[in-house]
């Protein structure tokens, strides 16, 4: 992996106005990156930067124990915010839906009041959208959301622009392309809500037109300022980009596996795209890949996608030392 | 049932001239400027009060110079309350309603969307929790837009435009 990463204490991304003061992370539900500022985000950062290198044994969530809820089949979300529990001392139970009473039908009603009992702390992936909001209003204990449907998936999305942060120094001013599922990757809308806290110069929307967002999340990202455009070929814009994110096609999701036919295949990052890029672009994913990613494409410079993955575990570890509250975050 | 439907197929332009079709009535509410067709759905709204008794006049497809054609509800000795004229507004957000007392109107009560609804609309997304784990999970939406009306779930996001709220509802 040729991928570089910045000493942010030199470079240091101014965070907004009103600093990190007052910031109130204790206790607080992680449902959607649209609930927290840049200046929370630009604190999570700076926490997570302090967990690059290196592990040192740690005790801050010594007397913690994290739950983590996976109702959808997960490896980099699951284990990262695994391994974020067990660095900082926490314990960590695993509610396995292939072996729990969600077999003989319990409800998320009944299984989130059990967790909440058990736990300080509830990660939870579900297939259905607005999941983990229910589990959180339901608990007493704070609901991290790693994944709701097709809608949010906030600390995929932190983890995102943390890489960016790290891999270029900066968010503002930089021009993205989101290529992919945009219709239902979770990962990608999380990406867009998370890129509307900043400013970046640009932002395209690649994807086949049944791929598109829905319309009221292109509503959504228009409400909210974010300045981005909607094309359907990557080399139209692959040359202005600075930072490509790539889904691939979330074929679990489409309601219709004949309309999953239809697009299946239909956008792939070839070398030949590549390099048609501007020196010092990179091409993000949160994985897992399909046909869209060849592994020919992980040995060029461009390539971030696992040094993506392996920020996730500092990244989640800032997360759920400021949510829980132990230790100096 | 004490419903009277009465229907005219060359409704004057003049609302003095179509509020004629029935008489005045001493007691009750009077709902103007229904979308044209959407009476029933009314009524139904209100709890179907013919069927406890009260007596209604229907004017259905009048000629409206604000609408273009518009039904009008007239229930004898029922005054609606504040919370039906709100839900009213979910099927006629243009509606008016008058209380009339003694022959006299006493109060008039615009139809205003309710901010929040609970419990009375489900998402139409088959993914959303609401509608999956339905029997433990609210129903929640929030007024996204007024003209023309939306509510976006709470859950979801998912939005539900005039014509799927009217459908649901009537």
């Amino acid at each position: 992996m040729t991928i570089r990463i910045i000493n942010m204490r030199r470079n240091e991304e101014p965070l907004g106005a009103d600093g990190v003061s007052g910031v109130a992370w204790k206790g607080r539900d992680v449902i959607s990156i649209l609930d927290f500022s840049r200046p929370e985000l630009g604190s999570l950062f700076a926490a997570a930067d302090e967990f690059i290198g290196p592990p040192r044994p740690r005790k801050d969530l010594a007397d913690r124990i994290v739950a983590t809820a996976f109702f959808e089949p997960s490896t980099r979300t699951r284990l990262s915010f695994t391994t974020a529990a067990l660095r900082l001392g926490a314990k960590v139970i695993d509610l396995s839906p292939d072996f729990s009473s969600i077999l003989k039908g319990e409800s998320l009603h009944d299984t989130t009041m059990m967790l909440e009992g058990y736990s300080d702390l509830i990660v939870m992936r579900h297939p259905s959208e607005g999941a983990a909001l229910l589990a959180a209003e339901l608990s007493s204990v704070p609901v991290i959301n790693g994944g709701d449907g097709s809608q949010h998936h906030p600390s995929q999305a932190m983890l995102d622009l943390f890489t960016v942060r790290r891999l270029k120094g900066r968010i503002d001013g930089l021009t993205f392309t989101v290529l992919g599922d945009n219709r239902y990757a979770r990962s990608a809308t999380s990406f867009l809500y998370g890129l509307t806290k900043f400013k970046p110069k640009m932002v395209y929307v690649v994807s086949p037109e049944s791929l598109r967002h829905r319309p009221e999340i292109t509503k959504k990202l228009k409400e909210l300022g974010l300045r981005f455009e909607i094309r359907s070929d990557i080399e139209q814009v692959i040359g202005a980009t600075d930072v490509l994110y790539l889904t691939r096609i979330q074929k679990e999701r489409f309601p219709d596996l004949d309309d999953y036919e239809k697009v299946k295949g239909s956008y792939k990052l070839t070398k030949e795209v590549l390099a048609k890029g501007r020196g010092g672009f990179i091409v993000l994913h949160p994985l897992p890949r399909s046909t869209e990613l060849p592994y020919d494409v992980d040995s060029t410079k461009s390539a971030a996608y696992m040094t993506q993955a392996h920020l996730g575990v500092p990244l989640r570890m800032a997360l759920l030392l400021k949510v829980l509250g132990g230790g100096k975050a | 049932m004490g419903a009277t439907v009465v229907t005219r197929k060359t409704a004057k332009p003049s609302d003095d001239k179509t509020t004629m079709l029935v008489r005045k009535i001493p007691d009750g509410s009077v709902i103007d400027h229904i979308a044209a067709g959407k009476a029933l759905s009314v009524l139904r709204l209100l709890g179907n009060p013919q069927e406890n008794g009260f007596t209604i006049a229907l004017v259905m497809n009048v000629s409206s110079s604000k609408m273009g054609r518009k039904d009008i509800v007239k229930v004898e000795g029922l005054e609606v309350s504040q919370e039906q004229v709100q839900r009213l507004a979910l099927i006629a957000p243009r509606a008016s309603v008058n209380i009339v007392r003694s022959y006299r109107v006493v109060a008039k009560r615009n139809a205003v969307p309710p901010r929040i609804l609970r419990g009375i609309l489900s998402c139409t997304s088959p993914t959303c929790v609401s509608v999956r784990e339905r029997e433990s999970a609210p129903s929640i939406f929030f007024l996204s837009g007024r003209s023309p009306l939306r509510y976006r779930c709470k859950y979801c996001g998912t939005e539900l435009a005039e014509k799927e709220i009217s459908s649901q509802l009537g």
